[in-house]
Order: structure tokens, then sequence, then C-alpha cells
């Protein structure tokens, strides 16, 4: 055979290029003549420009190629198994996918029905494709996750928590916050959730920490399954962003749109900041067991990945389109995980609430310390005792650690994010439509109060969100009894009383906590505490939370 | 000593007994059959509902105050929407196999078909009609994916939306693989006109009623009312009559083995969605509460779009006189999508009856009157406007 023929090169018909396969396709669009069809999906910004396909992929070869994709996860799963990856994994690192694995299969399948809007919204056919690709590409990651939960849960010592997954994902007081994630991507003004928040921001830059850093996390910790399934979902995301970023480019084009845009881009980014950063960092940080000196830390990892990557070059370059960019939020976001701690705190909100959670979270212990003091300096002297004060709590019996005498100040919790306020300096409050709410942040303020709004800066807004719901999961236990409140969310094992949550990863029986061990305690809403007060008693009470507390040693 | 500092050698299952050390299955909710397949696993409460699990209720809504999933999206009513299962139970991958084993049949007939020449010796009326109507014809899938497409967002479980997701997915791909069919064996006979076919969809009388149909279920501000139109009114009608009726059946007395393959995947997936239709509708129909009210606004639907879907059809009726070697009747192929859209009306329960067309001689050009006159007897109730 002479050199350089290949039997595809004898065999194969001459075929027709990609980029007129992807305009022949994009011409199948056509501007109905009998009957208008009614924009379904609301938005007060104006697109004319129709995006442009960057990928120009069809689906005849998009189809093959993810099937290969699956192929490879699939396959790789049953090696894990004949590995016997399960006898060497970290109980930690496992337990904490209990949550994560809870949660993120929602937002998934949210961002597939937001390709509806996108596919609607969009002016031409151009971008049809890349949409529809998105649309199969996120039914696949939410099922692909969903499949790899329920390989856990065949696999792992404790299905406890695995079990009960889509049930604990309605009831938890954490994956609220994931829903308030997942529901952004489709629900309100089309464009700033679907284009902005989903794609040109969580989807840009968070799924970087998300699908990216938290893999290398798990395989440290002995979890191949992890990397497989989500390396092999990051690789669709750059289709994402590519549809993102050009459908940004239309509504660019609209001068009309600045003002939406600065607000939703600051909006997007200061929530996916919150969210985020609370979940990713504290799975990265506390559900890890290796210490290795030389690995990046989640602060690193941001920094890389959200300040160097998506903020100075994605991000900056919206300046030149006209769009303000708020860096001061940048600055903050960073400031806040770097300075003030804000995954070590919400690390210790998920820990002093463990009883309400459907997994196990066990105590910090010197080897985690020394890596902590490394990598964040001062560390011990804010955190240490609290985790040698859980560590001591940890026995069936004791006092559960929310309600012993630590010092420990139970937060009060954003309206906005629905994340904690754990930076207890930033904290405040407002009132809006004649009722007092509180927040994690100015920021947060802003968000409730004027973004999330019919007008915003005398522009009416009639299309954006509103926060709805019974937001605080405190509100909805208020006066309850642990025992009572952990029974009605059926976070309960099937012998009826132990507890799916423990905090500690004991596998004896006589280690478990029951609901006896957590009756006579009482759930309260600071929330609702705050707005009985006096105007006077209200404002002592913000004072004093912002000081902040010590913990003291039990 | 404090829990931390337990041993223990092994995270495997089974490697300590303990209270839930066995609870390996998704434990909250109620399996169709005896187990839960796969696809329920993977499918079932990941969109949750208010009325089951949701704790805290949906926490942002629209503007007006809608929440983000709301039952009020379609006018039918349902006690348990929890309780429809696709039967084609797909997931991710069962739907990416299937999808790619589709694109990989296609391609291996294209590229034998091309290789052996075959094209070149497709009759030349036959072109035309692969040219001009074929060409025409895949506008009408597309149209019908994008519906689908735009549909997924409103159902008020995952098992719904995700039958009308792959739904869209199967429709979107067979308009692709039409267009980039044609493309391909255009480019090995001479003069083959890749334009043609939007201006026939857009322009040629035979092709309007088409077109209006389609656009009236893109239209549609009801999803269920896209989905019903589809699968149980407009793909029996106009689509199979079309694919079935019309091209498989003819093709091959043209010197065409090729475009009966690529159009036979389409075929296959429409049983798949019909089946998934049939039981979604079927369910809402033999619902206790709101059957009725269900089964007499399905009944406006089919009498909506039936009429559009009848015009359409009998509108194509000139494109059987077209090939040189008449293999099929328009008049038979009528009559079949007659039967099978009565036929799928018996199976969810409405009455899908249409009149029997009058005898019509090969040849004969229907005009969009004579098409309604045609149906305008209501027969059972089942009348076209």
């Amino acid at each position: 055979m002479p050199d350089g023929l290949t039997l595809n090169k004898i065999t194969s018909q001459k075929g027709i290029g990609i980029t007129e396969a992807a305009r022949r396709v994009a011409d199948l669009g056509w501007t109905p003549s009998y009957v208008k069809e009614a924009m379904a999906f609301p938005t007060d910004y104006k697109i004319s420009k129709a995006p442009r396909d960057p990928m120009k992929q069809v689906l005849r070869s998009y189809f093959p190629m993810q099937e290969e994709k699956d192929n490879r996860v699939y396959g790789a799963l049953d090696a894990a198994l004949r590995g016997d990856m399960f006898r060497n994994v970290e109980p930690r690192w496992i337990e904490w996918m209990k949550l994560f694995l809870a949660i993120i299969p929602f937002p998934e399948i949210s961002a597939a029905r937001s390709m509806a809007t996108l596919g609607q919204l969009a002016p031409g056919d151009d971008l049809r494709t890349g949409f529809t690709m998105q649309m199969i590409d996120e039914f696949r990651h939410s099922t692909i996750q969903m499949n790899l939960k329920k390989w856990y849960m065949e696999n792992y010592i404790d299905p406890a928590g695995f079990d009960i997954t889509e049930k604990a994902f309605g009831k938890c007081y954490a994956t609220t916050i994931g829903r308030q994630f997942g529901e952004a991507f489709l629900t309100g003004d089309a464009i700033t959730a679907s284009n902005i928040y989903l794609q040109v921001v969580a989807e840009t830059a968070f799924t970087n920490t998300l699908f990216v850093a938290m893999p290398s996390e798990a395989a440290r910790n002995g979890d191949y399954a992890l990397p497989t399934v989500f390396l092999s979902v990051q690789s669709d995301e750059s289709r994402h962003i590519g549809n993102g970023h050009s459908m940004l480019m239309s509504v660019l084009k609209e001068p009309d749109n600045h003002l939406l845009l600065e607000r939703d881009i600051r909006y997007s980014f200061w929530q996916n900041h919150m969210i985020v950063d609370a979940a990713i960092g504290t799975i990265i940080e506390y559900g890890t067991k290796n210490r290795d000196k030389n690995k990046e830390s989640y602060a690193e990892l941001w920094h890389r990945w959200i300040f160097e990557d998506y903020y100075r070059t994605y991000m900056l370059p919206l300046e030149k389109y006209g769009i303000k960019i708020h860096h001061d939020d940048v600055h903050e976001a960073f400031d806040s995980i770097v300075k003030k701690n804000y995954v070590h705190k919400i690390a210790q909100f998920f820990s002093a609430g463990w009883w309400a959670n459907f997994w196990r979270i066990e105590a910090m212990t010197e080897r985690d310390f020394e890596w902590f003091e490394s990598k964040y300096p001062g560390w011990y002297d804010e955190f240490g005792v609290w985790w040698e004060n859980y560590a001591k709590l940890s026995k069936p019996g004791s006092v559960p650690i929310t309600f012993a005498d630590t010092g420990y100040v139970y937060p009060h919790r954003c309206w906005s994010s629905l994340v904690p306020c754990v930076i207890r300096e930033d904290f405040q409050i407002d009132e809006v439509d004649g009722e007092l709410y509180t927040y994690a942040s100015e920021v947060d303020r802003w968000t409730h109060k004027e973004a999330f709004a019919a007008e915003y800066q005398g522009r009416p807004t009639p299309a954006m969100g509103r926060f709805s719901g019974r937001r605080q999961w405190e509100e909805v236990y208020d006066g309850w009894d642990l025992a009572d409140a952990i029974q009605d969310m059926g976070f309960v094992r099937p012998d009826g009383k132990t507890l799916v949550a423990q905090p500690h990863l004991s596998f004896e029986e006589k280690d478990m906590w029951t609901l006896d061990h957590v009756r006579g305690h009482t759930i309260r809403s600071p929330l609702l505490a705050l707005r009985e007060m006096t105007p006077q008693q209200r404002q002592a009470h913000v004072e004093e939370y912002r000081k902040g507390f010590k913990i003291r040693r039990v | 000593m404090t829990m931390q500092e337990t041993e223990t050698t092994s995270a495997a299952a089974g490697a300590k007994v303990f209270p839930g050390s066995d609870s390996r299955r998704y434990n909250y909710f109620e399996p169709k059959g005896r187990k839960a397949t796969h696809y329920e696993d993977v499918t079932v409460d990941v969109q949750p509902d208010p009325e089951r699990y949701l704790l805290q209720n949906w926490i942002i809504s629209f503007g007006d105050g809608t929440p983000t999933y709301s039952k009020d999206w379609t006018a039918l009513k349902c006690t348990d929407w929890h309780g429809f299962r696709a039967p084609d139970q797909e997931w991710e991958r069962t739907h990416y196999q299937r999808q790619s084993t589709i694109v990989g049949m296609i391609q291996n007939v294209v590229e034998n078909a091309r290789r052996a020449g075959a094209p070149q010796r497709f009759d030349k009326a036959w072109v035309a009609v692969l040219q001009n109507h074929v060409g025409a014809f895949k506008h009408a899938e597309y149209g019908l994916g994008t519906a689908l497409m735009r549909a997924q967002r409103y159902g008020y479980t995952q098992m719904v939306n995700n039958a009308i997701l792959t739904n869209a997915s199967y429709k979107l791909r067979f308009a692709q693989d039409l267009t980039l069919y044609l493309a391909e064996v255009g480019s090995d006979i001479g003069g083959f006109d890749l334009d043609a076919g939007k201006a026939h969809w857009l322009d040629d009388p035979i092709w309007q009623p088409c077109r209006e149909a389609v656009e009236h279920i893109r239209a549609a501000t009801d999803f269920l009312e896209q989905y019903f139109a589809v699968n149980l009114v407009f793909e029996p009608l106009v689509g199979e009559l079309f694919r079935s009726g019309f091209v498989m059946q003819v093709a091959a007395a043209q010197n065409d083995f090729s475009t009966p393959s690529v159009i036979s995947a389409a075929e296959a997936d429409y049983e798949r969605n019909l089946a998934n239709a049939v039981e979604l509708f079927a369910l809402l129909l033999r619902d206790p509460a709101h059957g009725e009210d269900n089964r007499i606004m399905l009944q406006s639907w089919f009498t909506h779009h039936g009429g559009l879907a009848v015009k359409a059809a009998l509108q194509l009726q000139p494109l059987w006189s077209l090939p040189r070697v008449k293999a099929a009747s328009f008049a038979d192929a009528f009559e079949r999508a007659r039967n099978r859209v009565a036929a799928i009306g018996r199976e969810i329960g409405i009455d899908a009856d249409l009149p029997a067309l009058p005898p019509v001689e090969v040849g004969q050009v229907a005009t969009p009157a004579a098409a309604a006159a045609a149906v305008t007897a209501p027969v059972n109730g089942a009348a076209a406007e």
C-alpha cells in the first residue's frame, strides 16, 4: 500500500464540510407566517442580533462522541469495582458525596429545561443545535450523576443517606441552598436566568471548581469514580460556555441591555460565589483526608480558576463593550475566602447542625489542624477548639454541639443566597415590602431589595424573578424538638431510631446516635426571633452579632 | 477514645453490619413494577414536588408569582403526575447508544450507496422528489423538534419532561439526518439544488397546509397540546403518511435503496415516542377525578389539529403521482393513516375516527378546499375544522 494511503481514504466518500453542514442545518428554520409563536418566556432584555454557533457541530457527530465518552465512564466504574476501590476509599470523602450528589442532578436538569428558553429567545436558528446539544448534555449529566450515586449506594459501606437521596434533597436545610442555585437557572427573567446566571457565570466560572477541582480531591481520597464521571461532564461544559458567550454577545449589542447586564452579572457572580464556594470549598477542604502541603488549597484554586481565568480573561474584557464590572465584588469574594475564613465558617456551620444532615461529618484531627494552619495561618486559633469540642461531643449521649456551652452563636440565614450569615461583621438587615429580612452581605441585601424587584433604577423589570416559598428551613421547624424534626424529614435509618447523620465515622452500632440521644432540644428560627424584637433590641442584637464569638473549650 | 479515632479497615459494602448497612435501594418512590428499573432510579423525583418532599416549596417565582414549576401550564389535570413512566425507559446511556447506533447505521448505508454510485442511478423524476419534497419535509421535522424542545420545560415531573426531551432530540436529529443526507447524495447527482426544499416548504401550495399544521403546533401555548398534536395527530396523519406511505414504499422502485433506510430511523423513533405519548395520555384519561375533562380537552385538540393535519395530508396527494414508477397509491396510504389514528385514539380513549375519503383517481390534484370538504362532515364527533 502506498505511503499515506489508509483504508479510510480508500473507502470514504467526499462529504460536505463542517461549516457547510452547520449552515445547512441552521437553514432548517423559517419565520412562521400562518400563526406567530407567542414568546413563552418573559424577559426584559431586547435581543435582535442572531447569535452565531462557535462550535459548528452537528448531531450526527455529537451522538457517537458522547456514546464513546459514556463507554469510558462506565468502563471505568466497572474497573473501579474490580480494583476494589471501596476497600481503600476514604469514608470522610464519600459521606460528603451524599450531600453533593443529592443536590447536583437538579441544577443539571434545570439547565436542560432552560435550553427551551434560550432556543426560543435566540433570534435565528444558527445556535439551535448548540442549545439542543446542551439540552441533551444536561439530561446526560443529571442521569449519569443519579447513576453514580446509586453506584455509591450499592458499594459503599454505609448506604444510609444515599438511599433517601431525592427525598432528602427536598427536606434538608443545606440542599435548599443548592435549589436556590438550580431554580435560578430557569425561573424569572429568561436571559438573567439561563444565559447570565447559568451559562455566563455558573458554567463559565464555577464549573471549574465544581467539576475540575473537586475530582482532583476525590482521586486523592481513593475515589476514582467521581473524577471519571465529572471530568466527562466537564468536557461538555466548553460547549455550554461557547453557547453562553455567543448569546451574551447578541445581548450586548443592544445598549438598552447594559444596565440589566450589569445587574445580572453582579447578582450572578456574587450568588455563585456564596453558594458554590460554601459547598465545594467545604467539601474540598473538609471532606479530604489528604493533607499534602504541596497541593493547592481552595483559596489557591479559586485564585487560579476564578480570579485569573475567569475574572481577568472573561469578565474584564466585557468592559470594552460598556458593561460596568463590579471589581470590588470579585476582590471581596476572594478576601472572604482568604481573609474572612468563609469556607471554614461554613464547615463549622455544617458540623454545628450535624444532626440535621443526611451524611456523616467526622471531627478534624491534629493532622488536619496542621494542614489548615499551614495553608490558612491563624486557623487553629479560630477553629481548632471548635473541632476539639466536636470530637469530644461525638459520643452518643453527649449534648449535641449546637446546644453545648461552646460560645457558638447559631447564625442567621441570608434571604438571598440561603447560606448562613457566617461572616458576622458583614451581616445586614433590611425591610422589603414592610417585612424584615437578614442578609450575609451588602450585595445579598442589594440582590433581594433592588435586583429581584419589579423596577431597577427606575426601569420597569416585570420579568425579573421574585424570592418565594418557605425560604428559611429554621422557620419551618421553629419550636420543634430536634428528634421530631429529624423524624419528620425522614433522616432516620430503617430501624426507625438510629440517625442517618452521625458526628463520626464509626460503623459500630454502639457508637451511633439515635432519636433519643437528640430529644429534648428545640429548634429556633433566628429570623423569627429578630422580627419579634423591639427596634432597640434589634439594633443591640445586630451589633452583638457582628462582633462574632469566641469558642470555649468544653 | 473519641469516635474519629475508630479504625475501619474497609469502606466496601458489607465490611460491617449496623443499622441501615443493607439499605441499598432508593426507597422514596413506588416502582411501577415489582422492582425499580434503572430508568426509574435515575429519573424519579429528580424534579421535586411540594406535594411530595419539597418541604420549603419552590423558592423562586416568576414576576407574576408563578413558581418554578406549575400544574397550570397545561389544561389537563392529573391526580398523580408521578404515576407516569415512559415505556421506552430512556436515560442518558440508552439514549446515546440508540442515537449513536442510528447515526452509524445511516452513515454506513449512505457511504455504501455512494461508493456503489447508487445516487447516479436514481430515477430522474425521483431525484426531483428528493430535492423538492423530501427537502421540504425536513423542515416539518425540524418544526416539530423545536416545538418539543420548548415543551420539555413545562412538565410537572421529570418523567414527563424527559420523555418530551428525548422526543425533541430524535426529531431534531432526524431533521439533520435528512439535511445532510440530501446534501451528500445531492453532491453525487449533478444539478441537485439544495435550496429547493426550503423554497417548496415556504411557497409550494402542496406544502402550505403542512406548514400551517406545524406552525399551529409550534404556536400552541399548552405543552401537552404540543406533545399530543405531534405524536397522536400529525405523526400518524402526515409524518407516517409521507415517510412510510410514500417515500419508503416508492423509493425502491426508483432505484433508490438508501433514502428508505434514512427514513426508517424516524419510523422507529416514532414507535417509541408514540408509546410514551400513548402511555401518558391514556393515564390522563383514566384519571378517576379528571379523566372526563381531559377527554373533552383532548377531543377538542384532536378536532383542531386533526383538521389541520388532514388538510395537510390531502394536499400532499399529488406527490404520489410524481414518481415515474407508481408503486403505491395515496388512497391506500391515507386509509392506513386514517386507521392508524383511529386505533391510537381507541388506545387512549378518544374518538379519532375520521371520515373515509371519497374515491380519488390517482393523479387527481387535491385542493385545500376539496380536502376541507372531505372532512367537514362530522363523524363520531371527530370532525376537522
